[in-house]
């Protein structure tokens, strides 16, 4: 399974000098195994990726963890949409407050962008998952909602051999502390446990994010905190804060690293990382 | 382990941080978490017993009417919410263990997630007023 990550900036997208090397893409990354191939939220990094002309990929699923726009930005300018033989899959939350196809109509129509889903021209199919397991190609996949304002969830992907799991926008430590370490009572341990690679939201340092608990976000501290629970081998922090630079970004880390000593493997996440899973 | 789904989660996180006492049961009425002021009631802490069978936490306080009289379970707020997954509220009294009694009002819901699915079920325990 091959991971390759195109978005890693959480909110709105940034650009510049300063962001080269984290990039300033929002979230977007593409799973592919055995000629299959998931999306994974369509945020501005998706913007990067598109189909060549004569591909023989037939078939492109998307999962979307939820309808904020920063993961779903890039969605109007991916070609295979206007593509008559290709088939798009998209799978979202299920909401009790409209299908899934009528609220991504909010983003797919004017004013907010000139094309209508109507207007697409690739066979369209929609999936509103929950607590779900589903198979995609060689792909079991399992979703479950996660605390995040909104209808939102985060995704298990199993491949032939290992497991990655994408919770980019999550706060499993709201509220009280004392039995959040008990793993029954944590949001998004049972798709993270024993993942061989974790991509979390890691949006603000343990300062910030005092200032904002209930937005829906985790610090880089409950990040790690997160994986080490879940039993994770690599984690990703992603989400990154769009105020943060490069090299403030670096400075975090720095500091993060002098304060814990995690027995697994973790770092930044930057577009353009290629990760390849046994 | 599986974990709790986050709308039971969430519902703990505010019985954590409220003044009255919080219950919180699965769909078949075992405790799964009660709250401080929820311990005074059972004289028993959340830590040293964890989650309790419905048969257990059942008997540890009766339900009696104004006039003494034991109360049927089926006409309990929760127990009327576990069956019917729907809001009820009741006042009564109740004796505990050691003999205490106190007269309450319960109020009880069911939690139904976003997926119309019944997850469990909360009551809520006010001290009982004559308004």
């Amino acid at each position: 399974m091959k991971i390759s990550i195109r978005g890693v900036r959480g909110s709105i997208p940034v650009s510049g000098s300063d962001y080269e090397q984290h990039g300033g893409n929002t979230t977007c990354v593409v799973v592919t195994e055995s000629d299959w191939m998931l999306i994974l939220d369509g945020g501005s990094g998706l913007q990067q990726f598109n189909l060549l002309e004569n591909t023989p990929i037939k078939r492109v699923d998307i999962l979307l963890t939820h309808l904020h726009l920063d993961h779903i930005q890039g969605l109007g300018f991916f070609n295979p949409f206007f593509d008559t033989d290709i088939e798009v899959h998209i799978w979202g939350p299920k909401s009790n407050t409209g299908t899934l196809q009528s609220r991504l109509s909010r983003y797919f129509s004017p004013p907010l962008f000139p094309v209508s889903f109507r207007d697409l021209q690739c066979k369209l199919i929609m999936h509103e998952v929950e607590n779900s397991g589903f198979e995609i190609g060689p792909f079991k996949i399992d979703s479950r909602y996660v605390i995040h304002p909104g209808p939102t969830v985060g995704y298990r992907v199993s491949g032939k051999n290992s497991v990655f799991t994408f919770i980019p926008d999550h706060e499993p430590f709201l509220g009280s502390l004392e039995f959040q370490t008990d793993k029954k009572w944590l949001s998004g341990y049972d798709l993270a446990f024993n993942s061989d690679l974790l991509l979390h939201d890691a949006q603000y340092t343990a300062t910030d994010y005092i200032k904002k608990p209930g937005w829906g976000h985790s610090s880089m501290d409950d990040a790690t905190r997160f994986a080490e629970i879940a039993g994770v081998k690599h984690l990703l922090l992603a989400h990154h804060d769009p105020k943060h630079t490069d090299n403030k970004l670096n400075e975090l880390f720095t500091e993060l690293e002098s304060r814990f000593n995690y027995s697994f493997k973790y770092e930044l996440a930057a577009e353009g990382m290629n990760i390849e899973l046994p | 382990m599986p974990s709790y789904g986050i709308e039971i989660i969430l519902n703990r996180q505010l019985a954590d941080c409220l003044s009255v006492p919080v219950f919180i049961t699965d769909t078949v009425g075992n405790l799964i978490f009660y709250n401080g002021p929820a311990e005074n009631i059972l004289g028993t802490r959340y830590e040293e017993t964890g989650e309790m069978k419905v048969e257990t936490w059942g008997t540890i306080f009766k339900q009696k009417d104004d006039d003494g009289n034991l109360l049927p379970p089926e006409s309990l707020p929760l127990v009327r919410t576990l069956r019917d997954k729907y809001p009820y509220h009741k006042t009564f009294w109740i004796e505990s263990m050691n003999g205490k009694s106190e007269r309450i009002s319960v109020t009880s819901y069911p939690i139904i997630g976003r997926s119309g699915d019944f997850v469990g079920a909360v009551a809520i325990f006010w001290e009982a007023r004559d308004l």
